[in-house]
């Protein structure tokens, strides 16, 4: 598909240099470095307010920070307005103009951009046609479903060749299946194109399904940056650990480089803790379930009282007496699992964190 | 619903409109009665008044004067009143209050006191700048903000401004570009509304220009009055038949856009 991003070739690199923003007093973004490799997919991930917004409106030039840099391609863009900046931006909301039909808002930029008018449709089409729309070029907006909006949203950002593509929760207004669908389109579309992108999500499914690497923030800086697998088996903080993915918090005590949980001794992902009580916190899927052999009361003995179907897998609940564990297992062990059933759990030996401060895990 | 209780609506909405028809259509009716009688009660009926309407002296002027007058303030209210809504909408939000409550102020203010606040402003313009009635549009610009504003602020709720305009500048186009290739499209009922709504109160406007000392339209109707009541009415009725269609042009002329969209979903 070199039509659509035609000489530019490799996207280019992308660089936010310790970038601040408050409003009125009340800091959103305290110091947020972070650099995009050319061609790379990068997902910003957090909860509402964590700054992640705020970070892709500065990338943008829709707001201004503070303090601090951005940098494409070696090229200061921190001072242009963000209709010079070259950027190509997917909305939350649905942004087409209503009074345009899908080909005519996909032209609409390559007009600014002084492409003539042969050329422009050309590429229009080209455009549509990366996203699968062309039978619909001639539609307006609201003949169109929310997942075709946003995907004719796609193609009038890169329709101009953007040096960087913003994408601003483009799924989040959509229903689950079209959801995963277009996810799995934008990530097809981009490494076509092979444009630098950044991606801002709250979905941490979306994050970990479509980046190259995934930076976890929290009140308005980066916790953790690193490819999916690593920010969810190994995450650096409590922060990381309980918003990717579902965590127990199971209560033990360090002692040897290593954590005790109700007589289980699981090994560290960073064995140079101090000793002493801890939180463990164990992904739901380390857990397994038995109900065969012995099950006379003992620390791991306890009663489902509840089973989530999930399609391939299922969350069963278990309750300890003190504290209720959540276990992930494939759906034909945990169908047998009814409510009310004794069962063993265990926990397999994977390195995992520790949190001593309630408070910080949020 | 059942049948006695439709005919009952029924009823009651041919009655609405008969009285509302009444109410608008008798005074009107009395008006061209008037302008139709002869000399005496028993002179037989004559459209010499109306026939007359073209020796009134000066009425084409007062009539292009009151045009000329409703084309500057459309165009004028809309150049001052729709950037400035659309800037205080996405950038400073807090202001939208006070801009509110000064468009909406000339509402509470009587006209003869607007006038009599006016009055050094226009002897200083008169003497200083110039002493053209076209000068009038600014204080008519000041009469219209009320109406427009409401209407332009209707409009303006009805888009989703902040996204449609942050895409706009993301795919590298300036606030002009904006304003007029995607606020302005996007908003074109609400503006015809405005605009419609500035032309029929500038034609039918008479205290300020009369009170100013201008001649428009209803001050000219006015002095032909002293001169043959026949004849005045018949300019009168003959200028709301003129407004009227010219209204009539004006929100066809304007709504194409509107229909194509609605003929597309359809």
């Amino acid at each position: 598909m070199k039509a659509v991003n035609g000489g530019r070739g490799a996207g280019v690199e992308v660089r936010l240099e310790d970038l601040r923003r408050h409003y009125a007093g009340v800091s959103a973004l305290n110091g947020l470095s972070l650099t995009l490799a050319p061609g790379e997919l990068v997902a910003l991930l957090g909860p509402s307010g964590c700054g992640k917004t705020t970070a892709l409106r500065l990338v943008a030039g829709l707001e201004e920070a503070n303090s601090g840099r951005v940098v494409f391609g070696g090229e200061d863009v921190t001072n242009l307005p963000a209709n010079k900046r070259e950027i190509g931006m997917v909305f939350q909301a649905y942004s087409l103009f209503p009074h345009m039909t899908a080909m005519q808002n996909v032209a609409f930029g390559l007009q600014l951009h002084k492409v003539g008018a042969a050329e422009r449709r050309k590429r229009a089409a080209d455009t549509l046609e990366l996203v699968g729309l062309s039978a619909h070029a001639n539609k307006f907006a609201h003949q169109l479903s929310g997942g075709q909006q946003q995907r004719v949203a796609l193609a009038r950002a890169l329709a101009i060749q953007p040096k960087v593509l913003l994408l601003d929760e483009p799924l989040s207004a959509l229903d689950a299946k079209v959801r995963s669908r277009l996810r799995d389109e934008i990530r097809r579309v981009q490494l076509e194109v092979g444009i630098t992108t950044l991606f801002v999500t709250h979905d941490q499914e979306e994050a970990l399904a479509i980046a190259d690497r995934v930076g976890v923030m929290n009140a308005g800086r980066i916790e953790q940056l690193g490819p999916p697998v690593e920010v969810y088996s190994r995450p650096a903080t409590p922060f990381v650990a309980s918003f990717v993915g579902l965590t127990n918090r199971l209560a033990g005590m360090v002692r040897g480089g290593a954590v005790e949980v109700r007589g289980i001794r699981l090994p560290l992902v960073q064995p140079e803790a101090p000793e002493g009580p801890a939180v463990a916190l164990v992904r739901p899927e380390a857990v397994t379930l038995t109900t065969d052999g012995q099950l006379a009361s003992g620390p791991l003995v306890g009663i489902v009282i509840a089973t989530a179907f999930l399609g391939a897998t299922s969350r069963v609940t278990v309750d300890l007496g003190d504290v209720t564990v959540l276990a992930q297992l494939p759906t034909s062990e945990a169908s047998a699992l009814t409510a009310g059933t004794r069962v063993r759990l265990a926990l397999r030996p994977d390195p995992v964190l520790i949190a001593r401060d309630d408070a910080a895990a949020g | 619903m059942n049948r006695a209780r439709r005919f009952r609506l029924g009823v009651f909405r041919v009655t609405v409109f008969l009285v509302m028809g009444a109410f608008f259509l008798i005074p009107i009716g009395a008006m061209v009665e008037f302008s139709t009688r002869g000399n005496s009660l028993t002179a037989p009926r004559t459209l010499q008044t109306w026939a007359d309407i073209i020796k009134v002296p000066d009425l084409v002027q007062a009539i292009t004067v009151s045009l000329e007058l409703a084309a500057i303030t459309s165009v004028g209210m809309l150049v001052l009143l729709l950037p400035t809504m659309v800037w205080v909408r996405l950038r400073l939000p807090g202001l939208t209050r006070i801009i509110e409550f000064i468009c909406l102020l000339p509402l509470t203010v009587p006209a003869i006191a607007l006038v009599v606040g006016m009055v050094p402003l226009y002897r200083w313009i008169k003497i200083n700048v110039s002493d053209s009635i076209l000068m009038l549009a600014f204080a008519y610009l000041v009469l219209v903000l009320p109406y427009t504003y409401r209407t332009l602020d209707a409009g303006l709720a009805s888009i989703d401004l902040k996204t449609l305009s942050e895409a706009a500048r993301s795919l590298g186009a300036g606030w002009g570009t904006v304003m007029l290739r995607v606020v302005v499209p996007n908003m074109s009922g609400a503006i015809l509304n405005a605009c419609l709504l500035s032309v029929a109160l500038v034609l039918g406007e008479f205290t300020f220009a009369n009170l100013l000392l201008y001649e428009n339209l209803q001050v000219a109707i006015l002095y032909q009055s002293f001169v043959s009541a026949g004849t005045s009415i018949a300019v009168a009725v003959a200028a709301l038949l003129f407004a009227f269609v010219l209204l009539l042009i004006l929100s066809f002329v304007g709504r194409p856009r509107a229909r194509m969209a609605r003929a597309e979903e359809a």
